[in-house]
């Protein structure tokens, strides 16, 4: 689309803006890249050479890294997966089926939109204690499973499939959950594919949560082991290091952003702008 | 698909007869496994959220029905009161500047070059990294001694300032910092409204010789005046929920400067275990989000309208 032509001023401004939003991330990895000793004594040693992968060594030989990665993996994809599963089936039962208190439980539904979770994580986190079921997996899985956004997400999806599609599948003689599964699910994909990035970016990147439940360093997820490991940084000591660990718990989410930037912007636009 | 063995042409059938379908208790099994997770994981929970912020633990462990009490010490608590100061401070600070610089970049990028893909890239790449590796680099951004900024003020003959311990800089910095991170969805919002506005419009400006300005002013902005209403309140809600960058950036300091409603809940709850206060300012907060909820659910529903 043409619309005028852009004054050369504002391609200015923005490529500048655009050298802004990188210059942190470029100092980080140049930071990453230098041995702490040589930070230590001179941190405009950054500009020159010489360049280690020390920092890297170090964060590899460790382990833990690794174990909160894991656990953030089986967070987000059990996250996602359950609410894919929960949402769809949900979705097509309010957009589709007739069951006694329809209206009034889809409203409720509705209405849990607008619950932050201020509102209710001090209740869940006395819930979890009273099962003493912190620092499992199911406690940081569940409560993201509870948010009302996918199901109001899928009910309008499948309110939009054209209703002769199951009508005539269920002239032929299948049962409900056949016609659910083998003709309406295949053609809600991109829905799915929507709700599943959000999801899995929202839990991947949940602070909050996984910060009172998860106590025990074993079931940290990768936002609270970073965070964790922050901590005592006001001296330069360990600086290299730090940053290594910033490269390698922001570098795999973007470079999966890269290869999938076109459906991530769609489903956060989509996501926010309904 | 024709082919030469294909039969004629049947008549179009004449619309099914609408069978009405019954209401039945087996069909309720498809949102039953969803419902139960949404009433243990958030109905439960509000209200006994709710029936929380009434009560008083002791050192028992048992909880002693105060009514309004935590209410009243909440708004006589000058730390509570300066934890909502900050958090709309901090909402005046990023909203319109997210909201303006947005706009301003969707204006620029919202065109097929290669360039503006690249561009559109990466102002919205930060946006996908969690909050601690975002203020992990800030952090390094604004330290004092050997920080990003301050090599740059340095090599320009200035003194570095330490802006994360100074009172009247460090919540401009975590506003920078949130700015950086959150600026993608509004562009990204604001990309997807200019895209809906019909060409046509623009043909007949072009025609009658609008200028830029002209056709910005009286085409453009209108037209997407929705949006820039949603952005707004989308933006307010999520940054009336600040936590986790003064968290790991400032602890709320210095001397309270930069701590919001949320890290307020957050150590009333678990670091003093005072959960009937902490669920009390957790009610506070969830109005204020409520009201701008509301605001956003009668914008949202007067779009559909038109």
């Amino acid at each position: 689309m043409r619309v005028g032509r852009t004054h050369p001023v504002a391609i200015a401004l923005v490529i500048f803006a655009a050298i802004l939003m990188l210059l942190p991330l470029g100092w980080v990895l140049a930071l990453s890249l230098k041995a702490n000793a040589a930070l230590l004594a001179d941190t405009n040693s950054v500009f020159h050479a010489p360049y280690t992968l020390e920092n890297y060594r170090i964060l590899f030989g460790d382990g833990q890294v690794f174990r909160w990665i894991g656990n953030s993996l089986i967070v987000s994809l059990g996250m996602t997966a359950g609410v894919l599963v929960l949402s769809s089936l949900a979705g097509y039962g309010f957009a589709r089926l007739e069951f006694p208190g329809r209206g009034a439980l889809f409203v409720v539904v509705l209405l849990g939109l607008a619950v932050p979770e201020q509102a209710v994580i001090i209740a869940r986190h006395q819930m979890f204690s009273a099962v003493s079921m912190h620092n499992t997996y199911i406690a940081l899985m569940l409560p993201g499973m509870s948010a009302p956004f996918g199901v109001f997400l899928m009910t309008q999806y499948f309110k939009a499939i054209p209703r002769d599609i199951d009508e005539a599948a269920m002239l032929d003689g299948a049962s409900r959950l056949r016609i659910f599964l083998r003709v309406l699910l295949p053609l809600t994909i991109p829905a799915q594919a929507t709700l599943g990035i959000f999801t899995f970016l929202t839990a991947w990147n949940d602070y909050w949560w996984p910060l009172i439940s998860a106590t025990n360093k074993a079931m940290y997820t990768l936002t609270v082991g970073i965070a964790s490991t922050q901590m005592n940084f006001a001296q330069t000591e360990g600086l290299g290091f730090l940053m290594a660990q910033a490269v390698f718990a922001g570098l795999p989410i973007l470079i999966v952003y890269l290869f999938f930037q076109k459906y991530i912007v769609q489903a956060v636009a989509g996501a926010a702008g309904r | 698909m024709a082919t030469a063995f294909s039969e004629p042409t049947a008549p179009i059938p004449a619309e099914p007869p609408k069978r009405r379908q019954a209401a039945t208790w087996g069909n309720l099994l498809f949102v039953v496994p969803y419902l139960t997770v949404f009433a243990i994981m958030l109905v439960i929970p509000l209200g006994w959220g709710i029936w929380l912020s009434t009560t008083k633990g002791d050192l028992f462990g048992t909880d002693r029905w105060v009514g309004l009490a935590n209410f009243i010490r909440l708004f006589r608590d000058p730390i509570f009161l300066e934890t909502v100061w900050n958090t709309f401070y901090f909402v005046l600070l990023t909203v319109p500047a997210l909201a303006a610089i947005g706009l301003a970049l969707a204006l620029v990028l919202n065109r097929q070059t290669r360039w503006a893909a690249v561009l559109r890239t990466i102002f919205f790449a930060s946006t996908v990294l969690s909050v601690t590796v975002v203020t992990l680099v800030w952090r390094l951004v604004f330290l004092p001694d050997g920080g990003l900024l301050a090599v740059v003020t340095k090599a320009l003959g200035g003194t570095p300032v330490a802006f994360l311990n100074d009172e009247t800089l460090a919540m401009p910095a975590i506003a920078i910092t949130t700015i950086w991170w959150c600026i993608g969805l509004p562009m990204v919002l604001f990309l997807a409204a200019l895209q809906q506005v019909p060409r046509d419009l623009y043909e007949a400006a072009a025609l009658d010789n609008a200028s830029r300005w002209t056709t910005l002013t009286r085409i453009t902005l209108p037209a997407i005046r929705r949006t820039f209403m949603l952005v707004l309140i989308i933006e307010i809600i999520l940054q009336f929920q600040l936590f986790g960058q003064p968290q790991l950036m400032t602890l709320g300091g210095p001397n309270n400067a930069t701590r919001p409603i949320v890290l307020f809940i957050y150590e009333t709850g678990w670091r003093q275990w005072e959960l009937g206060y902490a669920s009390a300012a957790a009610q506070v907060l969830f109005v204020m989000i409520l009201l701008a909820a509301m605001a956003q659910y009668r914008v949202s529903s007067r779009r559909e309208e038109t």
